[in-house]
């Protein structure tokens, strides 16, 4: 038996060295928050002319909290992604021979890509105003606070994707036929407003619509109206309560696929 | 704290695995003793790197059972890691992280930390030779130096078995007789057993004992010396002319040899093996029996590699059969 000081000093090491080889990379600190706010300046300014909202919204101001969100799945691909690499160079069977619960590894994998997500959704927070969302410091912080839980359930679904994983190509093609299409039907990019039947059920069965539609309560509490109800879904206790289920079951899920014994056998 | 010295350092009973339907151990036994080094000696696809694996709690084996220390690598794996220092072929370092943070990081896994953590792996540092580049990135070392940080991290919790797979891979003479005198003298000063595995028959040489797996079995196990003189005193061995293109091999070479030399003979991948007390006086003799039907005589003392043939009746480096590859070995 492992004493649980132990195996979370362990974590937090773990946790640790995510961060260390974020910033010695950067263009993997650029590229996940860079393109992001590319997309934001972009779809924001050329879509805001055709895009007619209640309540007077901008499409700017709509389309900040899931250009957050992507910047958290972004950056908990980029950092995930990253134990295929771990198996391949070998790191990854010097870890598991050490005598730490497999769960304290995974658990300092997701952990150190959750605060690196977090903090780079803070950075994308700061364009609040340039969005015309006016954000105290109160917003903020829940908004943050937010951002790590969410965060932590898209690195978890992110490395139970990378773990089995030989190479990063396959990972690449998970992106894009899963990944991106879960953040598209979230509600980030177009309200369900209006939308055909069977888009407005796949928007309601993606998860995470219920994350952004309180993501985006938070950044502008709007009670009732299109805006507050992006997704279809009303922001609230139900959206948020989804949304912590989903990080659970993620987590638990990276768990589970991590316990595969061989799993730490080079291809 | 110490197990009383009847605990193995390594017991292995019956140990076999399979890799789908390719057999990679079949039946292996082993004991080590605690302190001992001890060599895990075969050919590629042998099954060394497998066994290794499953000693460093990595796989379990399909059937038998293996302890490090008394522990049971499957069933009280974290016990059996705690006492266990891996040291795998491709390093298992990480490279964007500097010498030190690389050690510290291991520091945390194996439950070290502040000053206990600082001191040990400041010794360490010095005495691998890695002080100077202490704050270097570990990308940034050549082979010789990340193969001794490699090392030098598997003993930071100054483990009981230091267990090291193809530990020479890679490394010009040079940095390999570096290598085993700082494993050696940590090992001194620890009591700590090394047990590693090799295809280089001189590192199972000036080993304390070794082990040769072929095929997945263990065919000898022993103080090199022991195995040695149970082939004999000295190998004398005869190799035949090549036949002509069209021309049939010499058969009835082995019967004359052994009709001059007084002694059965054996013959080994087309060549005609004698152990005899008496080379230096059948040499000349077997010279001229067999003037122009021989490409040559030579006389030896044995080797591993002659015990390895006397075992298996085949060559140390022949091709490993069709379904006996450790994976890993291929690689």
């Amino acid at each position: 038996m492992i004493a649980p000081g132990r195996a979370v000093r362990a974590t937090l090491a773990l946790a640790g060295r995510e961060a260390r080889r974020f910033f010695r990379e950067r263009t993997r600190v650029t590229g996940a928050l860079l393109q992001p706010i590319l997309f934001w300046a972009f779809f924001g300014a050329g879509l805001a002319p055709s895009f007619r909202l209640g309540g007077g919204i901008a499409y700017g101001a709509y389309l900040l909290p899931g250009i957050v969100v992507l910047v958290l799945l972004f950056t908990a691909i980029f950092s995930t992604i990253s134990v295929i690499e771990d198996r391949r160079e070998g790191f990854l069977q010097g870890v598991m021979v050490a005598p730490v619960p497999r769960g304290a590894i995974v658990a300092g994998k997701i952990l150190g890509g959750t605060l690196l997500a977090t903090a780079q959704a803070g950075l994308a927070l700061l364009l609040a105003p340039l969005a015309g969302v006016r954000l105290d410091a109160a917003a903020f912080a829940l908004s943050i606070g937010f951002c790590f839980v969410l965060g932590f359930g898209l690195t978890s679904l992110s490395l139970a994707i990378a773990w089995p994983m030989r190479s990063t190509q396959g990972f690449h093609a998970i992106m894009t036929v899963f990944l991106m299409p879960l953040w598209l039907l979230s509600g980030a990019f177009f309200p369900a407003d209006g939308v055909p039947g069977w888009l407005a059920i796949l928007m309601r069965l993606d998860p995470l619509t219920y994350g952004v539609a309180t993501l985006r309560s938070l950044l502008a509490p709007i009670p009732d109206g299109p805006g507050g109800t992006a997704g279809g879904v009303a922001a609230g206790a139900p959206a948020l309560g989804v949304t912590l289920l989903f990080v659970a079951g993620m987590f638990l899920l990276a768990l589970a696929v991590s316990r595969r014994r061989d799993g730490a056998l080079p291809g | 704290m110490r197990e009383s010295p009847a605990v193995a350092a390594i017991r292995a009973e019956g140990v076999s695995f399979e890799y789908g339907r390719q057999t990679a151990l079949d039946g292996v036994d082993l004991e080590v003793a605690p302190g001992e080094r001890f060599a895990i000696l075969g050919p590629n696809g042998g099954g060394k790197t497998t066994l290794f694996r499953i000693l460093a709690t990595l796989l379990k084996p399909s059937r038998g059972r293996a302890a490090i220390l008394g522990h049971d690598v499957g069933r009280d794996s974290a016990a059996a890691r705690a006492v266990l220092g891996v040291v795998f072929q491709a390093p298992a370092i990480d490279r964007l992280l500097t010498v030190r943070e690389n050690l510290d990081l291991q520091g945390a896994l194996y439950g070290l930390r502040g000053a206990g953590l600082a001191r040990e792996r400041d010794a360490l540092l010095e005495r691998f030779g890695l002080a100077a580049r202490s704050g270097a990135r570990a990308a940034t070392l050549s082979g010789g130096l990340v193969r001794r940080l490699e090392i030098a991290k598997a003993l930071l919790h100054r483990p009981r078995l230091l267990l090291l797979d193809e530990p020479s891979t890679g490394l010009d003479p040079q940095a390999r007789a570096d290598m085993w005198r700082s494993i050696d003298a940590q090992a001194r000063r620890d009591g700590t057993t090394v047990a590693f595995t090799t295809h280089l028959l001189d590192e199972g040489d000036r080993s304390g004992r070794v082990a040769i797996l072929d095929r997945g079995r263990v065919v000898a196990t022993g103080r090199p010396e022991d195995l040695k003189a149970e082939v004999g005193r000295q190998v004398l061995v005869v190799t035949p002319r090549p036949p002509d293109p069209d021309g049939a091999p010499d058969a009835g070479l082995r019967a004359e040899v052994e009709r001059v030399a007084g002694i059965p003979a054996r013959e080994a991948e087309g060549r005609i093996l004698l152990d005899t007390p008496d080379g230096a006086g059948l040499v000349p003799r077997l010279a001229a029996a067999l003037e122009g039907r021989i490409a040559g005589i030579s006389l030896s003392r044995p080797t591993l590699f002659d015990v390895f043939l006397r075992r298996t009746g085949h060559r140390f480096d022949a091709e490993p059969l069709e379904g006996f590859r450790g994976a890993g070995d291929a690689a």
